[in-house]
């Protein structure tokens, strides 16, 4: 409809939708720009009060290091401050996450949607109050427990913790997905003398790729943007990136190596740009079969 | 779908739910009727050749450690901690409320009240944000539409960025900016021509900018579904709308809001939950000391050295009576259409 209507659209509607446009998109990509920008630079360039021209030209960084570009933040962050420890922690744990989540999730969903029973409903709503529980509320009743039983501080735990704050979610998102797919084609397979497992695995697995992968994107995203969980749940040593980053915060700011932290940032945010970059459609088909079905 | 079959499919992820999710909350409640034992003090009889003796009262750290690792819950407390000062305060708020002073000093005083504190900026921040993004996430979506194809994938792209970022990155790229050295922060102050103008000495200026992180966060997820419901608007109606005479805002009104309620409602309930618990913002904007979360004053329970469990639990039950309460009308609305299906 858009290309009918837009030769005929005035050129004040239009520059006001260019404008608007053009403002969104520097309020959304610049906070970004400018903090991987800033990284490269000494922290008298990015939190310079004299002017801001100097985290563009990188004044004080061509005075310190002799280079208009440094990478000391990054050294400090990774290589001082331990924080390959930290992404690799994260790694075990976000694909940990996604694997057992999306195995469980799958099998669940399934059921869920092939079944015309009363309690298959009840299962989702409560799975839909369980979604919506603040992460932190369960965490306060994990901590006596986890101390109690000796398993806090180490990444197994909360890998299971993660998973079953993840399950409402994947259930949901897989439910709905199995509901699209015609319940005619597992059937006739057990009309031809397959188990409901068997018609499972040969018959719906092979075509249920496309919303696993989907799915699997939100349940990395919970995995890796997680604060509550990880921060309360690990150790020091065996923290992941995002509660690393935190903790760099109180012990960085006093010894000025604030540029640590934004080093580190910026370090956790490529790997969501990568994702955004090659999943956006997957994302936002996501996003939208969630709330048409909602 | 037999039920047997049924269980076998569904059973791992069942229990972790039940393992994972529902005993904690059954945790928490538990927890929060008890407190931390009392240390337990002994009678020392102090002598001194020449002074005499003193008896004095001390803290008997192994009978304290021992009475801790036999009840490690503490000691039962009943419903003291939900109305003790820290909570619902019910004693402070009854003479507060029955003092004689003006209107502006009452809300300042029950604003002192660690609680209350949080829950309103809680609401706050859920029912300014949720609108305001919608609104922005609807400017966008029919801004967008209104573009060149070729345009729309980087558009997308970008727009995604400020949803997807981890809350606490996110909040932290902003506070920075803001931060007095920051490039917005000296902008801010140098418009003000007010040096100690900051986040930090100003809470009105930590509120406006934790509600504007809100937004940039939360409006990509509008933007995208009313994207998506823009391209089923019916080009039909559009169509007689405008043989109608109807003009580009009246089809809007008229035609593009009707058809995009049900998801307009739908997005409504998701963010209103999501916004009900932001608690990294505060973190990443160490706001705490203006604006605190009913999910922030958990972690501060949670955090440190002496961890309170039973104050944890008493916020998290009533964290959780919260969140029932938002989602009651999505649950009778899911209750109506199963009935419906049903019959």
């Amino acid at each position: 409809m858009s290309d009918v209507v837009a030769h005929r659209r005035p050129a004040a509607l239009n520059i006001l939708i260019y404008g608007f446009i053009v403002l969104w998109l520097i309020l959304a990509a610049v906070p970004f720009l400018w903090t991987v920008w800033g990284s490269f630079k000494v922290e008298a360039d990015f939190f310079s009060r004299e002017s801001w021209w100097h985290a563009i030209f990188g004044t004080n960084t061509v005075r310190q290091t002799g280079e208009p570009f440094t990478g000391a933040g990054y050294h400090g962050a990774w290589v001082l401050r331990d924080f390959w420890r930290a992404a690799f922690n994260t790694v075990i744990v976000t694909v940990c996450v996604t694997v057992i989540s999306l195995t469980l999730g799958t099998l669940g969903g399934y059921a869920l949607a092939r079944s015309g029973h009363r309690y298959a409903f009840w299962i989702l709503i409560a799975a839909l109050v369980f979604r919506a529980m603040p992460h932190i509320t369960l965490v306060s009743g994990y901590l006596l427990p986890f101390f109690q039983l000796n398993i806090w501080g180490v990444l197994p735990t909360s890998i299971i913790v993660l998973v079953a704050i993840n399950q409402p979610f994947t259930l949901w998102m897989l439910h709905s997905f199995f509901l699209s797919i015609p319940k005619d084609l597992d059937e006739s397979a057990m009309v031809d003398g397959c188990t409901r497992f068997q018609a499972f695995r040969l018959v719906i697995m092979p075509v249920m790729w496309p919303g696993v992968v989907t799915t699997g994107l939100f349940s990395f995203l919970l995995g890796y943007n997680d604060f509550a969980v990880t921060a309360m749940l690990l150790s020091a040593e065996n923290q992941t990136m995002v509660p690393k980053i935190s903790s760099f915060l109180g012990s960085i700011q006093e010894t000025g190596n604030v540029m640590y932290a934004v080093a580190a940032v910026v370090s956790a945010t490529v790997p969501l740009f990568i994702l955004v970059l090659f999943f956006q459609r997957q994302i936002v088909s996501g996003l939208t079969a969630g709330a048409v079905k909602g | 779908m037999p039920h047997k079959t049924f269980f076998a499919f569904i059973l791992p992820s069942l229990i972790a739910m039940v393992l994972f999710i529902a005993l904690p909350i059954a945790s928490v409640v538990v927890q929060s009727l008890y407190v931390a034992h009392e240390r337990v003090m002994v009678e020392v009889e102090n002598c001194q050749p020449f002074g005499g003796c003193t008896t004095e009262l001390r803290v008997d750290a192994a009978a304290t450690a021992e009475l801790q690792r036999e009840q490690p819950l503490g000691r039962f407390n009943g419903l003291g901690t939900y109305f003790n000062r820290a909570h619902l305060a019910t004693a402070e708020l009854g003479a507060i409320v029955s003092s004689d002073l003006g209107f502006g000093d009452k809300l300042a005083r029950i604003l002192n009240l660690p609680f209350y504190k949080a829950l309103i900026f809680t609401l706050t921040y859920c029912f300014v944000v949720t609108p305001l993004a919608m609104i922005l996430g609807f400017a966008i979506a029919l801004a967008v539409n209104a573009l060149p194809r070729v345009t729309k994938g980087p558009i997308i792209f970008f727009s995604l960025l400020p949803m997807i970022i981890t809350p606490l990155i996110g909040s932290l790229i902003l506070y920075w900016m803001l931060s007095p050295n920051g490039i917005l922060g000296a902008t801010i102050q140098h418009i003000f021509n007010d040096r100690t103008l900051s986040l930090r000495a100003s809470p009105v200026l930590t509120w406006i900018a934790l509600l504007v992180y809100g937004v940039w966060t939360n409006g990509p997820f509008s933007f995208v579904v009313f994207y998506a419901g823009l391209q089923t608007v019916p080009g039909d109606t559009l169509e007689s709308a405008m043989i109608d005479g109807a003009s580009r805002w009246e089809r809007i009104r008229y035609v593009i809001i009707p058809h995009l309620m049900p998801l307009a409602t739908f997005v409504a309930l998701v963010q209103l939950m999501d916004n009900f618990r932001v608690f990294e913002p505060i973190v990443g904007f160490s706001a705490e000391a203006n604006a605190t979360s009913l999910s922030w004053l958990i972690y501060n329970d949670l955090s440190g050295d002496a961890q309170q469990f039973g104050s944890a639990g008493a916020t998290s039950v009533l964290t959780i009576i919260g969140v029932v309460i938002l989602l009651m009308p999505v649950l009778a609305r899911t209750w109506r259409e199963f009935k419906h299906k049903a019959v």
